[in-house]
Parts: structure tokens; sequence; C-alpha cells
């Protein structure tokens, strides 16, 4: 099947068996290995992206559903994706989660920033039971939330919580 | 990677159902059930699948006279967001907001859970309780069939497979009440240990019950009403005798099962105290 799609903001046109995840085919197909597998199944949200404004789990979309979508992944982030080596910046819910100690490891952060993403765009703002609820999908399996909650009611508070 | 069998994207609900005469095709609709049933190899792949996303036909929730609508394809979080469905049917609302989490209710549809036929599924007590109508479609025609008669053993569904679930019918009955309570092992993302609606009609004048629908899930092989506990509450009024008395009844009623989420007992007990409290709370004391 040919599918077209917008993948952080560049347009990607692939033949690929409809039926293949999009997670598979963000990975395999487009090298894009941010987006991470953890259990396949939709419980731990480790494959989290963001298509067409609203989070979901890779794992679980089949990419004809993605076809003619916007998708964003955690390599979107950042203001210049595969922008130049010099080029620091990162998102504000990135520089949030550094700040706070809030990227414990490579496995969920991904995830975790994508959700939280969402939850920004859709307005959501620093209260904790509400950003909760929003990462509810995304599991930690070692450290904790506390550091993840933080990071992202400051990025909500505008960086100055 | 997980298998890939061939898929079908139709444009029009004609094309669908043209596609489904022609041969078997498992429908995905949100894909939050298939696609696990895929990954985690629980049986065979389907040999074939049709994708349902882009049928537009499927969607939508809205008021046809005294009939709450809601398309096979509605997602948990448009459900959440609907104004029409918190203002005439919270329980749904409150039912959708307790199915997995964000990233689930943004995928997971009304029409999924039904056809998924899963005694866990979380809509479908409330539809059981509210007296829906499931309203299921192919190329031999629309037919109508009661929420009551549709999951009729164990994920199985009188859904023909060249057919597909099109939307669900409420009736707004005027002094209607119904209650929503789901029990898991944490808030987000679990799947119920037993799952419970409550439904009925106070009399303006004493107080007391009628057409009362007692539905639950996670304790039978389907989705089920309990018709004797029913029989309890209708024509009573919500004292604290009615309740106890209620309780009892559904504790000998139901015929749950041991299994990894729970044991037969914790559910007995868990759904007799879960109807006690929602009789508790609607007698107001
Ligand atoms: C992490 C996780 C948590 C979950 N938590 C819950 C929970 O708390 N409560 C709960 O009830 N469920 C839960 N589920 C299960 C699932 O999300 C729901 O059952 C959901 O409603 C399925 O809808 P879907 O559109 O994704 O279905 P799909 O996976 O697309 O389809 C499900 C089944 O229905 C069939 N089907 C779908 N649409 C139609 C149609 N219109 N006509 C005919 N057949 C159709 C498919 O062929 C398939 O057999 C969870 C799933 C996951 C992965
Ligand atoms: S890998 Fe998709 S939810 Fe775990
Ligand atoms: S920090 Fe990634 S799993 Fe705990």
């Amino acid at each position: 099947m040919n599918v077209r799609m917008l993948v952080n903001g560049a347009p990607v046109e692939i033949d690929v068996p409809g039926m293949r995840r999009l997670l598979d085919v963000l990975r395999e197909d487009l090298g894009l290995t941010g987006t991470k597998e953890g259990c396949g199944e939709g419980e731990c949200g480790a494959c989290s992206v963001i298509l067409d404004g609203q989070v979901v789990d890779a794992c679980l979309v089949p990419v004809s559903q993605a076809d003619g979508s916007t998708v964003r992944t955690v390599e979107g982030l950042a203001p210049t994706p595969g922008g130049g080596a010099g080029d620091r910046r990162l998102d504000e819910l990135q520089q949030a989660f550094l700040e706070t100690g809030g990227a414990q490891c490579g496995i969920c952060t991904p995830g975790m920033l994508m959700a939280a993403r969402a939850y920004l765009d859709a307005g959501g703002g620093p209260d904790e039971a509400a950003i909760r609820e929003a990462i509810a999908g995304n599991l930690c399996r070692c450290t904790g939330y506390t550091k993840i909650v933080e990071a992202i009611a400051r990025a909500a508070a505008g960086g100055a919580a | 990677m997980p298998a890939e069998p061939p898929i079908e994207v139709p444009r029009s609900l004609a094309e669908a159902f043209a596609i489904l005469a022609a041969a078997p095709h498992r429908p995905v609709a949100g894909g939050t059930d298939v696609l696990v049933q895929i990954a985690g190899e629980l049986g065979p792949p389907p040999e074939r699948v049709i994708d349902l996303w882009r049928l537009d036909e499927l969607r939508g929730i809205g008021l046809e006279g005294d009939t709450l609508a809601l398309g096979a394809l509605t997602t948990y979080t448009e459900i959440r967001r609907s104004a029409v469905c918190l203002e005439h049917l919270p329980a749904l609302v409150d039912a959708a907001a307790t199915i997995g989490a964000a990233q689930i209710q943004n995928r997971g549809t009304l029409g999924g859970n039904i056809a998924n036929a899963s005694p866990a599924g979380d809509s479908l007590p409330v539809l059981l309780a509210m007296d829906a109508e499931i309203v299921v479609g192919g190329v031999r025609g629309e037919q109508t069939i009661p929420a009551r008669d549709f999951w009729v053993a164990y994920r199985r569904t009188a859904l023909q497979p060249d057919e597909l679930v099109l939307r669900v019918r409420i009736p707004l009955v005027a002094r209607r009440e119904i209650r929503f309570r789901k029990v898991g092992t944490r808030r987000a993302q679990a799947i119920s240990k037993v799952v419970m609606a409550l439904a009925w009609r106070s009399s303006p004048g004493d107080g007391g019950w009628s057409d009362v629908r007692v539905a639950l899930g996670s304790v039978a092989a389907t989705p089920i009403r309990a018709t004797a506990t029913e029989a309890v509450l209708d024509g009573a009024a919500p004292t604290a005798e009615t309740a106890e008395r209620a309780a009892a009844t559904l504790a000998a009623e139901i015929q749950p099962i041991d299994d990894v989420r729970s044991t037969a007992d914790y559910r007995r007990v868990v759904a007799a105290r879960v109807l006690h409290r929602l009789v508790r709370d609607a007698g107001g004391w």
C-alpha cells in the first residue's frame, strides 16, 4: 500500500503493507528509532507518538490508518529536527525533563515526552492530578513518576515552576 | 514483527459491505484489541483485514428524538468530550473515562468494545442497563438487535461474519437514572474485576423504583443482567433493608470464575458491596 504522511514536518511517501504497525514503519522503514517498543500491546506507552494531534500507541496503529496524516515523534520535538550538529536547542518539555531530572532512561522517556506534549498542546496546565492522568498510559518500570510529573508541571508553567 | 495480513481500505460503507460479502475479513476499527491479538499471537492471525477507520458514515453522536445515537467508530475521547453525552448519559462518559488511558481512549471505539464481546468490556453494562439497541448491517440490509440478545456466549455475538456494527441507539426515558462503577487493580489502564451499571426510574410520588436494571461485566462469560436482583429492587424504595436484600440476592445470583485478575469469591463480595453502595447513594442515607 502506498502511504503518504507528514512526519515531523517532512513529507514521506512509502510502499509498505497496510497492516504494518506505524511503530515498525517509523523505526524500520524510516529509521526513526527514537520511538521505542516496550510491550507491543498498548500497555506501556513507550511507542507513543502524536497522530493528527492525538497521542496514540504506535504499536496499535496499522499504517493504513496513518495515510494522509501528520505524525510527530520524539525526533520532531526540538525546534530544528535534523538540524546542524551545533544546534542544541530543545523543546521546552525536553529542557524541563533535563533540568528536573525527569529524563531517567531512554525507553520510557520518548513516550512520556510525547504524551506530555499532547497534553500541553491541548491546553493542559501544571495540575498534578491532570498530569498524572495524561501520562497514565505511560509506564516507568524503574525509578518512579515524581520527577517526570515535576518536569511536565514545570513546562506547563512556562519553565518557571 | 507481527503478522501483516492483507488489508482492504474501503472509503464507503457500501464498498465495505461488498468486500465483506465477497470474502471473510476481520474488521479493524481503532485496533486496540485486534493489534494486541495479532502481536500476542492469540490464535492464528486473520487471513484478511478490513480497515473501517475511513468510514465516516460510522461516526458521530447525536439526538434523534428521544434516542441517543452513537456511531460504531465513536472513540472514548469523543464520548468524554461530547456535550450531548454529558447531558443525557453521564454514566457512559464515566465508563469511557475508565477505559485504558489517553492513548487507548483516542483510538478505542464503542463499536469495537461491542464487537470484541469481552465479558470485561466496560461500556457493555451501560448499554445493557439502558436497554440499548445495536444496529448492524451488511449487503442484506440493516437490523436492530437489543443489547440483551447481542452477546450470546463467551466472546460470541449475534453479528454475522459479513455484517458490521453500525451504531448504537439508546432510548432516553424520562426520570431514568443510571450509575456506573468499575473496580480494577488501579485507576488507569486496568481491566475490570467487576463492572456494574444500575438504572432505575423513581416514581415522583413515593420515590419507589421501577424498570430497574442491574447489569454487570466480568462476572460471567458475557456481560449480563442480574434479573433476580432487579426483581428485588423493582417496586421497592432505596432503603437500607432493600440494599441488604438486593446485595445478598446478587451474591447468590452471579456465578463468577477465578482467573488471573481475581477470584470468584472476591468478585461476588465486591459486586454485592458495589450494588449496596449504589443503592445507598441513591437513597441518600
Ligand atoms: C492497554 C489497553 C487497555 C484497555 N483497557 C480497557 C478497559 O479498561 N476497558 C475495556 O472495556 N476495554 C479495554 N481495552 C480493550 C479495547 O481498547 C476496547 O475493547 C476498545 O473499545 C476496542 O475498540 P477498537 O476500536 O480498538 O477495536 P478493534 O481492536 O479495532 O476491534 C475489536 C473487535 O471488534 C471487531 N470490530 C470492531 N469494530 C467493528 C464494527 N464496527 N463492526 C464489526 N466488528 C467490529 C474487530 O474485528 C475485533 O474483533 C484495552 C486495550 C488495551 C490495549
Ligand atoms: S510498545 Fe506500544 S504500548 Fe508498549
Ligand atoms: S525511567 Fe524509563 S522506565 Fe523508568
